[in-house]
């Protein structure tokens, strides 16, 4: 695969505070590679870095081959943005934004319309063009954002936090565009998330961001497994657990067996696909089970795993200690 | 892969689309239309009119002429200060409603950015300018004739150049919304009322004409005066020198500032 992102030692500090502590991957084309962490980790200072919007104090970045500070126009023609504020201009319609963007992106009148008519097209937002950004849902407000950040044909989509604010309708509803656009047009994107299902939904590949560190890089579901396998708990009609786990010893897939309130508890390799395998096992040892489930480890568990923490424990102290410290640098500016 | 095209510091589309944007949401915020015309006109009728029925052949400086017509292109001087220093200080809202980022990121030169909104802006202010020359008409002043009004679109444009790089640079400075308005009002009222858009410069005692001096509106007001009606305290080349450089100093001090400007 060939890398679209190569990021080396990349470090960034703001007055002493090191947002970004040498961070070093590398992201390949068509990828959707989530940066995962709480609210002030560094996922947003590492996009800014990326898209040319801060400079970073050491290490160096490459997009699409381009170097990020000394080849910025290069960089900022070559991807698309989708900002975790609003970014929009609420007072023009949502296709006069477009129009704008298309425009400042040297877009040909002809190219333009075409391909304003296809964004408009693949996010569901035909319509809905001409309806002022103000008048719209915050969902719908977000479609357009993305709708224009994917305009200009990039080849990496930047999403910073998009599915923050919107209701779990909306997620789901821009979760599956975000696919879309990877599927359809091959675009790489880049996204940053404190959400687990997002990360867990969306992502190739995840890197865990704990205070400007990567603490863990891999697919969710290698992290996932990283933390514990799958498990399986069952129960059979027939008062005999004690044979059928002398049977299921047999099994090589099976790593564990525990008996909790009556019921088994197995942790497996693997996932849904044993379920029937189960089930005729213990077809052929002539027993019935009557209730199976099975549950993954989720991103939550890894997260924990890593840092040591819950991502929400995180949030509540550290969002304020961040916010705080970006007012002040704000007034200073 | 499209071949990256090395961008001009001078990019047209970008400038006209910044351009047409500003056109938009000028035309789109009625109440912003209706308002900036309003102010203007309450001057006219309210202190222009009434004015006007007092004898003015006493008052030095306006050398016989009726007050009406002595204030009209002080009003009209007036609105170029409020709508281009707006204009240049709105990249205020921009920032703080995340659209500027936008604009930030996209492959173009700052300059052109800031050109194509300046444009846009003074358009704007240009238009409400006119306005209250066409109204000032309506109220019966007489304008001097043709090369006159001509001469007058130029010290309009200079006027409004002028004072869009004055905003800019305020709003560059200032950084963030808060104290905004106050700052705005502290600086722009007096430089309105010191402009003598409202009284002869001549008939004031010299510490305040020379408080007068160096107001710039002093100068776009005097010209707009002696080109519109005939009537000036000042040579009209004085007038063009001074807002010549005002205009050119401070429109690109506020790009260089703009340009400096961190996008978050």
């Amino acid at each position: 695969m060939a890398k679209v992102i190569e990021i080396d030692n990349l470090t960034k500090e703001f007055d002493g505070l090191v947002a970004v502590n040498h961070i070093t991957l590398n992201v390949g084309e068509g990828e959707i590679f989530g940066f995962l962490g709480p609210n002030g980790a560094g996922k947003t200072t590492a996009v800014k870095m990326l898209c040319t919007i801060l400079n970073p104090t050491s290490g160096a970045a490459e997009v699409c081959g381009y170097d990020i500070v000394r080849q910025r126009d290069e960089v900022r023609e070559c991807i698309g943005i989708v900002f975790q504020d609003r970014a929009i201009d609420t007072f023009l319609t949502g296709k006069e934004n477009l129009d704008f963007h298309a425009r400042m992106y040297h877009l040909d009148s002809k190219t333009r319309q075409e391909r304003v008519a296809e964004v408009l097209d693949l996010l569901d937002l035909k319509g809905k063009e001409n309806m002022r950004i103000n008048e719209c849902s915050g969902g719908t407000q977000r479609r357009f954002e993305v709708a224009r950040g994917f305009l200009n044909h990039p080849r990496v989509l930047f999403l910073d936090e998009p599915t923050l604010g919107l209701d779990v309708q909306a997620r789901r509803g821009l979760w599956d565009y975000i696919r879309l656009l990877n599927e359809k047009e091959g675009i790489t994107i880049i996204l940053t998330t404190h959400y687990m299902e997002e990360a867990d939904y969306l992502c190739h590949r995840v890197a865990i961001i704990d205070h400007g560190c990567i603490v863990a890089m891999d697919t969710p579901e290698k992290l996932k497994r990283a933390v514990g396998l799958n498990l399986i708990s069952l129960q059979v009609a027939q008062d005999s657990s004690g044979s059928l786990i002398d049977s299921l010893n047999q099994l090589a897939w099976i790593r564990k067996i525990e008996v909790r309130d009556g019921s088994l508890e197995l942790s497996i390799d693997g996932g849904e696909e044993k379920i029937p395998e189960l089930i005729d096992f213990a077809d052929s040892c002539g027993l019935v089970i009557s209730s199976i489930n099975l549950s993954k480890p989720s991103l939550e568990d890894t997260f924990l795993h890593y840092t040591g923490r819950t991502i929400r424990e995180e949030e509540g102290s550290l969002i304020e200690v961040w916010k705080a410290w970006m007012r002040k640098s704000g007034a200073k500016r | 892969m499209r071949a990256i095209e090395v961008r001009r510091l001078i990019d047209p589309l970008p400038i006209y689309t910044m351009w047409l944007r500003e056109m938009k949401r000028f035309l789109r915020i009625r109440a912003r239309v209706v308002g900036s015309i309003l102010m203007p006109l309450f001057f006219l009728a309210f202190l222009g009119l009434p004015m006007s029925l007092m004898p003015a052949r006493e008052i030095p400086g306006l050398e016989g002429a009726a007050y009406l017509d002595f204030l009209a292109p002080g009003i009209v001087g007036m609105t170029l200060l409020f709508a281009g220093t707006m204009s240049g200080a709105s990249v205020i809202w921009d920032k703080e409603f995340g659209f500027l980022k936008e604009v930030l990121v996209a492959p173009v030169s700052r300059l052109s950015v800031i050109l194509g909104r300046s444009l846009g802006g003074m358009t704007t202010a240009m238009i409400q300018a006119l306005a209250i020359v066409g109204i000032a008409v309506a109220m019966g002043v007489k304008l001097s004739g043709v090369p006159g009004f001509l001469l007058a679109i130029l010290i309009m444009i200079l006027t409004c150049a002028a004072f869009t790089g004055f905003g800019l640079i305020i709003a560059t400075r200032l950084g963030n919304l808060e104290g905004f308005m106050a700052i705005m009002n502290l600086i722009v009222f007096p430089i309105f009322f010191l402009s003598g858009a409202l009284f002869p410069i001549q008939s004031m005692p010299p510490w305040l004409r020379y408080i007068m001096y160096i107001d710039p509106l002093t100068y776009g007001v005097d010209g707009l005066r002696g080109t519109l009606i005939g009537v000036s305290a000042f040579p009209l080349w004085l007038d063009f020198t001074v807002l010549f450089i005002l205009s050119i100093g401070l429109a690109t001090l506020g790009s260089y500032f703009f340009s400096k400007m961190e996008a978050d």
